[in-house]
């Protein structure tokens, strides 16, 4: 983080009865950037969210945003705004009208005059000048997306939530939108904190990653550290997809780690200082792009159990010798490998750079 | 269209009949309306203005249908302004009992209205309510409860909770939330249950009959001047009644258009 926190999370948990959906989570946002909540459904990203807008209240904790403590505060003595997951347009008023809201509620400084140049400008700015007579029912999913923005950009929030805003919208469009999202935040300046489960939105989108599960932060990142530097197997597998196979860590070798693998084959490993005792349980992670049928001397072998073409590559499964799950590796089209070698059965190795080898400890995190 | 076979015909012809055997009574009265005969009795006898003038002339008549619209004015206001309340706070809160008092609400709506305008008798005069239009419009308004409630609550149940809080969120606090997204979107059901309630507390006589004090109402003028059998007057201002209650239909029915 590069500036100066705008908001911050200290310490806060959310109950509902017995459940516990926010467990113990302290963490900030500097001015400006643009963070994602990444996890699956249930993981306690909407919560968090939904904590900062003031929709509901912590249970134990304290919430700053500006620099001030707004933890009791209700979502209307908030300096942030929400773009809802299904938009929640008033279906009662134009799209001009809606855009308005925001400025014509009591207590607004904007004065009244002012008031349609600055819906013009915001309805501009999200491609959508001339649809400020039409109702929300008579718009498309993209065309509401970008009313819900405009609705929240003009009360110029410090803090700008998202709720899985382009989940609704069909792939292509989805596309679009993220461009446009990016667009807005490099052109506006304000601090955008996204909740999302689609892990190539976050890593597409954001300066900063907060990967959750169960109600816990599991690693706080940028896109690059996250792929690069998993602090879990699940933040591993979460980001990108991972091969986890267990093995046994042996120990140090002339600047390597070694592991043996399942099936007897040993593999290495850069050294990275970490606190494993020689023979203890280990599991490895490596990226299915890393895994190349170049030959090499770093070697993961198996067979293979099935092929899956992808249009530009081919996803290929396979079983490690010795292993009791499957393991993916993702190929280009037009690989030295011929049809024969990737029939179902026949033996298969891989070899893997030494820097890619990701290691955690046995025990699910 | 599709041919129709000759059950289905016969089906549609069936209901045809009911709705026949439904309108024609009212048809009949407008048209002796304006018969020129004080027995309301074919063969028809001519055209006249004359039951109308009468019914203008007839003092007590007129004074009981003024009884009758402050009775069903008051008496809407008073439970359209409760049941809004009570649903939206049953919309929006738990509480210990809730599922029971929901179920409650409903019930004088299923009671006979002589039990319950014997029972309102008896408790308002132990709590000092005496015999008059006042009581009449309590009585309703408690009565009408049920329909209001319920019709508030089904609207409240589709409307989008989001939406509040979007308001919440654009700076709105809970009053200007109120008037600015939650009203418009129950007052369909608002309008709806106002002209039903205006409607039935209009014709009700069960509760009225026992409440009421000297002051009677139109229906229950209606009744007491059947004793000397249908008159072409009680003709003319049921006919006026049908007309004001059309247009009150097609009113609301302009007006729900218009929020779509």
């Amino acid at each position: 983080m590069s500036s100066r926190p705008i908001v911050t999370l200290d310490g806060v948990t959310k109950s509902f009865g017995s459940f516990k959906a926010l467990h113990e989570t302290s963490f900030s946002i500097g001015e400006g950037e643009f963070v994602t909540l990444l996890g699956p459904s249930g993981c306690g990203k909407t919560t968090t969210l939904r904590l900062i807008g003031g929709f509901e209240l912590p249970t134990t904790g304290k919430i700053g945003i500006a620099g001030q403590d707004v933890t009791h505060n209700p979502p209307y003595r908030r300096p942030v705004n929400t773009v809802f997951q299904d938009y929640a347009l008033f279906p009662h008023m134009t799209v001009a009208e809606n855009v308005a809201y925001g400025l014509t509620v009591r207590g607004s400084t904007v004065a009244r005059s002012d008031i349609p140049r600055q819906v013009g400008e915001v309805l501009e700015m999200v491609g959508l000048s001339h649809m400020g007579g039409k109702r929300p029912g008579a718009l498309s999913g993209g065309q509401k997306q970008r009313v819900a923005m405009a609705r929240a950009l003009i009360r110029k929030p410090r803090v700008l939530l998202l709720d899985e805003p382009l989940s609704a919208l069909d792939v292509k469009l989805r596309e679009v939108m993220q461009v446009e999202l990016k667009r807005l935040h490099r052109e506006l300046g304000i601090t955008f904190l996204m909740v999302t489960h689609d892990q190539t939105e976050a890593l597409a989108l954001s300066n900063r990653i907060v990967v959750m599960e169960a109600g816990r932060i599991r690693q706080i990142g940028t896109p690059n550290d996250l792929y690069d530097r998993p602090a879990t197997p699940y933040v591993a597998d979460f980001i990108g997809a991972t091969n986890l196979i267990e093995a046994r860590y042996e120990g140090r070798e002339a600047g390597f780690e070694v592991i043996t693998l399942p099936g007897g084959a040993k593999l290495r490993r850069k050294a990275s200082g970490n606190g494993f005792h020689p023979g203890s349980e280990v599991l490895i992670g490596i990226r299915p792009e890393h895994l190349s049928p170049a030959v090499g001397d770093n070697l993961v072998q198996g067979r293979v159990v099935d092929t899956l073409f992808h249009g530009d590559s081919i996803r290929l499964e396979f079983l490690p010798d010795g292993a009791t799950q499957p393991a993916f590796a993702q190929l280009a089209r037009g690989s030295s490998l011929s049809a024969d070698a990737l029939m179902p059965g026949q033996p298969i190795r891989f070899a893997v750079a030494p820097e890619d080898v990701m290691l955690f400890p046995k025990v699910a995190a | 269209m599709k041919q129709l076979l000759w059950w289905q015909k016969g089906m549609v012809g069936f209901v045809f009949g009911v709705l026949a055997f439904l309108y024609l009574p009212i048809v009949v009265l407008i048209v002796f309306s304006f018969n020129d005969s004080k027995v309301t009795s074919f063969p028809l006898a001519g055209f006249t203005w004359h039951w109308y003038q009468a019914v203008f002339a007839n003092a007590q008549m007129l004074t009981a249908l003024k009884n009758s619209l402050i009775v069903a004015v008051c008496a809407t206001g008073l439970t359209l302004t409760i049941g809004t309340l009570a649903a939206l706070v049953l919309d929006r809160h738990d509480f210990p009992g809730k599922g029971l008092f929901r179920n409650a609400i409903l019930l004088p709506l299923s009671l006979p209205g002589l039990v319950t305008g014997i029972a309102m008798l008896n408790f308002y005069k132990q709590i000092g309510i005496p015999q008059s239009l006042t009581a009449v419009v309590i009585g309703h308004a408690t009565a009408l409860l049920g329909v209001v409630v319920s019709q508030v609550m089904a609207r409240l149940a589709k409307t989008d909770h989001r939406l509040l809080e979007a308001s919440a969120d654009l700076g709105a606090g809970p009053v200007e939330t109120f008037f600015r997204v939650t009203l418009p979107s129950i007052r369909p059901a608002i309008l709806g249950a106002g002209l039903l309630s205006f409607t039935l507390s209009f014709d009700e006589i069960p509760v009225t009959y026992f409440l009421t004090g000297r002051d009677i109402t139109l229906p229950i003028y209606i009744y007491s001047t059947l004793r000397r059998g249908i008159t072409p007057e009680i003709n003319a201002i049921g006919s006026m009644i049908v007309l004001v209650s059309l247009l009150l239909i097609v009113l609301s029915v302009g007006l729900l258009r218009d929020r779509k």
